[in-house]
């Protein structure tokens, strides 16, 4: 009976242990250094602001991996021995294996701050880090301030997370407005709005030069590497994006790039080994994809994926049209198939955008201006049908398609106001069109 | 803002204080005709009569003393009558602790009771609940500007001890279940309460105030306060706002105000959104007879009755699912979504309590039914409830015992008093019948489901935590399945606490409304017997 051993049990490789026990009867250990079982990385935040415990951040109950009989073993791989297929541990205990799966994740960027190392300095990723935060920033007392340094996702986050405790926040963000590599410029407008709305000391267009420290090896403050100004604190953040959590391989025979360079199959370059979630690098990038992402849902599906190829059904990894969710502090943010910002959208993609008069509501459809075909949706405040939207990217529908069955899309809750009139009317204003809006129908949501 | 905020839960604190003060303050005189009317009604022991007319008689005792003598009489009376040798039956006074005090004891002290609460009515009243009422409603009215911006606000729930098992969370425990054990079987001490609503009761149905009046009063008041508080913590989520304005209108006209004013007109007390099984005693001999005496509005009632059981219930679950009873409409549900909201996230989510309460709950819905069968069965055969038909057993003795076992000890002092333990909901969830038979309808012939939206999940267990019901939502939604459980009251906290837009509660078409998948949307991995299965 073949051993199946995956490192790491976060979402990807816990996926895999699942689709794999689904489908065999194979022998099946999950290898974890964070915690013994599998817990919500995403939810962490929540476990610091109090609406969970961290027992809530776990999806299955404790007698679950007994049950499906996966084998959970707590330790620290040190190396890989992939020629005799042996996994080393920290504590200098050893594990073989048929098949190897590295599922092993993120960690967070740090790009060599003088006094990124100091105590009260901290990325927000592992379990580790809200433990690192519940002892430095239990409170407004303890904290007086702290800065976070690094304005994406995980960034707001923290953000959102030390406000919640009141703790005056400085939030340092290299680019001009929030996230403008990715958001169009009424997005990540909408976006500094909310964020200096929450009390947040939102510094646009800076960086940081050093982490200084106080007599006990504590932050004591930050410099700001444009102006020179000196911010006192406790706590700094580091939230600058992640990377591949690969240092235990990089002696291995496996070949590394940023991350674990694998093909479709999710395959390296040593027979039986595969890489899986964050840490798994395309040769090649998928569509307009990136070659590493680093993505709740693409680590789940390719979990299903290796699974199909572990279990004799050699299976490519595929993924469909590009989705994402997040939220900002208050605001929801949905996306489907592709809206660049203007910064870095490609020359075919037009934008059509509408905007809430007074709250935090908006949206934007990319479409192809010679072919009109519609390319993707961000919409802000508003939920949106994943499936229905599946379906008409899958079908290359037309933006007047799409502005015309809106209504279908809509996933928000019974009662609450719709806007699809509004967007409609701005749309045929603007494109001199007389287009009528559907009624939301529920043979068309079904249709396959 | 917060400084408010404290003042008006100081107020409210004050009137607490002194409504279960009052409980320990109350003074008795027994007047001569109340004990004469008493006596006559209650009492056919001539040594009882005797004994008491010394003791009890134009004497000022304290509620405590004169529940205490009333007993101690009664116990020797009893002796008395016991030791003769041809033993009068009809002149023992029945003693039990869940029935003397409140069928026996309750009536005199309520008419005799003579404290100061008694001779300013509506000053006493204006003391305890206005100021409970109004400190209450300061103190949620600041939450509009003291939380901040609109939306999901659940910061520090799992950090605070009212809300996670806390001492304050034990502290509001113990006194919700100390109340309905007062409630429901000592009423003889709720005497000043009961009072501070008289001039209310008065002038809404003409009678002095009884315990159930109180009880109703501060069901509404309640209610009300804790509205507030959801209508601004979800304010930017309207199905949250017009299901806690539709349920607190039902609570206060249909359970609170029509009945009484039905009363006033000769009528009888009829709450009619109150369904069988729910309302268990819908089908006893005494409510048939009593609304078969009553006239055509009786004769209605009755027909009403078992239409909204038979009909509009199943009709409507089909269309809406049970929400629109339990989430919209309910009494039991509506003090569940605003007294107990804060205490949501505490009910279990394992496993094995879902096997406890399919358990349970089915089991109750059973003896209910059994229970009736039985009674229709003494009713049309004519027997009389209290002839023993089987085992030695009376029909009027099993609706006794679920009167007390399912009417007061569970939907009561657990179902409410162990919000802050167990989560609110715990008799939906764990006990009411109708909850059960609605739950067979949402999970096999309904247009009801939560919607999964494709592959968003996250995993974060915000809705599953949320969940009132401890349906582990998060488990459907991380696979990409609906959720279509018969527990389920449709409240719509998971989709409002999901951060990611995943979860919407809708009616729509039967087919595809349980869709379990293997892979979720958004991968593309095209297996031939994936497809073959759907």
């Amino acid at each position: 009976m073949d051993h199946i051993v995956i490192i790491g049990n976060g979402i990807a490789g816990v996926t895999a242990a699942r689709h794999i026990r689904k489908k065999s009867n194979k022998k099946i250990t999950i290898v974890s250094a964070e915690n013994k079982y599998f817990f919500s990385r995403t939810a962490l935040m929540y476990v610091y602001m109090g609406h969970l415990t961290f027992k809530h951040t776990q999806p299955y109950e404790d007698w679950f991996w007994k049950k499906n009989n996966i084998e959970l073993k707590e330790g620290l791989v040190t190396d890989i021995d992939a020629k005799n297929k042996i996994l080393n541990f920290a504590n200098s205990s050893t594990l073989t294996f048929d098949k190897l799966i590295i599922a092993s994740g993120s960690k967070p960027n740090k790009f060599g701050w003088p006094g990124q190392n100091l105590d009260g300095v901290m990325g927000m990723y592992h379990k580790q880090d809200l433990e690192k935060l519940e002892k430095y920033a239990p409170n407004s007392k303890e904290c007086k301030r702290a800065v976070i340094v690094g304005g994406g996702l995980i960034g707001i986050e923290l953000a959102e997370m030390l406000r919640s405790r009141n703790i005056p926040v400085t939030f340092l963000v290299r680019e001009q407005s929030f996230w403008n590599g990715v958001l169009p410029d009424q997005e990540s407008e909408m976006i500094n709005k909310h964020i200096k709305e929450h009390h947040i000391d939102l510094r646009l267009g800076v960086n940081l030069k050093e982490i200084k420290s106080d007599k006990r090896g504590q932050v004591a403050s930050i410099i700001i590497e444009e102006t020179g100004e000196e911010i006192q604190c406790n706590v700094v953040g580091l939230t600058a994006g992640v990377t591949p959590n690969i240092d235990f391989i990089k002696e291995s025979l496996i070949e590394t790039g940023r991350g674990i360079k694998v093909n479709r199959f999710l395959e390296t370059n040593i027979e039986d080994i595969y890489a899986i979630g964050d840490c798994a690098e395309q040769h090649q990038a998928i569509g307009q994809r990136r070659n590493i992402e680093a993505v709740w849902y693409t680590g789940r599906m390719m979990g299903e994926t290796v699974a199909q190829t572990i279990c004799d059904n050699k299976t490519e990894y595929k993924p469909g049209h590009w989705f994402n969710s997040a939220k900002f502090l208050d605001i929801e943010y949905q996306t489907y198939g592709w809206v660049f910002s203007e910064r870095n959208k490609p020359k075919n993609e037009e934008h059509f955008q509408w905007k809430h008069p007074k709250e935090a509501k908006c949206i934007t459809i990319s479409y192809d201006k010679d072919s009109q075909q519609f390319l993707g949706i961000n919409t802000f405040g508003i939920r949106m049908r994943h499936e229905v939207f599946d379906k008409w990217l899958s079908a290359k529908k037309s933006i007047e398609f799409v502005l015309e069955y809106l209504a279908d899309a809509n996933f928000d809750p019974e009662f609450y106001k719709l806007h699809e009139a509004a967007i409609m009317a701005k749309f045929n204003t603007e494109f001199d069109t007389n287009i009528s809006l559907r009624k939301k129908s529920w043979t068309r949501i079904f249709s396959k | 803002m917060k400084t408010i905020k404290n003042i008006g839960l100081i107020l409210c604190f004050i009137g607490f204080v002194i409504f279960t003060g009052s409980i320990f303050t109350g003074k008795n005189k027994v007047s001569q005709e109340t004990f004469d009317t008493w006596t006559k009604q209650k009492v056919k022991s001539e040594f009882f009569i005797e004994k008491a007319q010394k003791e009890i008689v134009d004497t000022e005792l304290s509620a405590f003393e004169l529940s205490h003598r009333i007993t101690e009489i009664a116990k020797a009376s009893n002796k008395y009558h016991k030791s003769r040798k041809k033993i009068a039956w009809n002149k023992i006074i029945p003693l039990k602790w869940n029935k003397t005090s409140k069928d026996f004891i309750y009536p005199l002290a309520r008419a005799s009771a003579t404290g100061w609460p008694q001779q300013n009515e509506g000053l006493f009243f204006w003391i305890t609940f206005g100021l409970a009422i109004l400190g209450g409603t300061i103190a949620f009215a600041t939450d509009y500007k003291l939380l901040g911006k609109a939306g999901i606000k659940n910061n520090g729930i799992f950090q605070h001890s009212a809300t996670n098992r806390g001492h304050l969370g034990i502290l509001a425990f113990l006194f919700f279940v100390g109340f309905y054990v007062v409630l429901y079987f000592f009423p003889n001490y709720l005497v000043n309460p009961i009072t501070a609503v008289n001039p209310l009761s008065k002038s809404l149905g003409g009678n002095e105030s009884s315990q159930w009046f109180l009880y109703g009063f501060m069901y509404c008041a309640v209610m009300s306060v804790f509205a507030i508080r959801m209508f601004i913590k979800y304010r930017h989520n309207n199905y949250q706002i017009l299901r806690t304005a539709v349920v607190l209108f039902f609570q206060i006209a249909f359970a609170f105000i029509i009945p009484e004013i039905l009363v006033a007109f000769n009528q009888p007390w009829f709450d009619f959104k109150n369904a069988f099984p729910l309302n268990y005693s819908f089908f006893f001999d005494w409510n048939i007879n009593n609304l078969l005496a009553s006239g055509n509005m009786g004769i209605f009632m009755l027909v009403w009755g078992i239409l909204l059981t038979l009909v509009i219930v199943p009709v409507m679950v089909y269309f809406y699912g049970k929400r629109w009873y339990c989430s919209w409409v309910c009494g039991c549900g509506g003090l569940a979504e605003t007294l107990g909201d804060p205490y949501r996230q505490l009910s279990s989510k394992s496993l094995l309590s879902w096997k406890v309460e399919r358990w349970v709950i089915h089991g109750v819905l059973g003896f209910a039914i059994l229970m009736t069968a039985l009674t229709l069965y003494t009713y049309f055969a004519e027997i009389e409830s209290w002839r023993k038909i089987a085992f030695g057993i009376s029909a009027y003795d099993i609706q006794s015992s679920y009167g007390f076992l399912i009417g007061s000890i569970f939907s009561g002092v657990i179902g409410t008093g162990f919000y802050p333990i167990l989560g609110n909901r715990v008799w939906c969830r764990f006990g009411c019948p109708l909850a059960a038979y609605m739950g067979f309808v949402q999970r096999f012939k309904s247009r009801f489901r939560i919607t999964t939206n494709g592959g968003q999940c996250i995993s974060c267990g915000n809705c599953s935590t949320y969940c009132e019901q401890g349906i582990d939502v998060r488990a459907y939604a991380q696979k990409g399945e609906n959720i279509v459980r018969s527990s389920c009251v449709g409240c719509g906290i998971c989709s409002a606490v999901c951060p990611r837009g995943v979860l919407k509660l809708e009616n729509g078409p039967e087919q595809g409304r349980i869709n379990s998948t293997d892979i979720l949307l958004g991968n593309d991995i095209d297996l031939m017997q994936y497809v073959n299965k759907k």
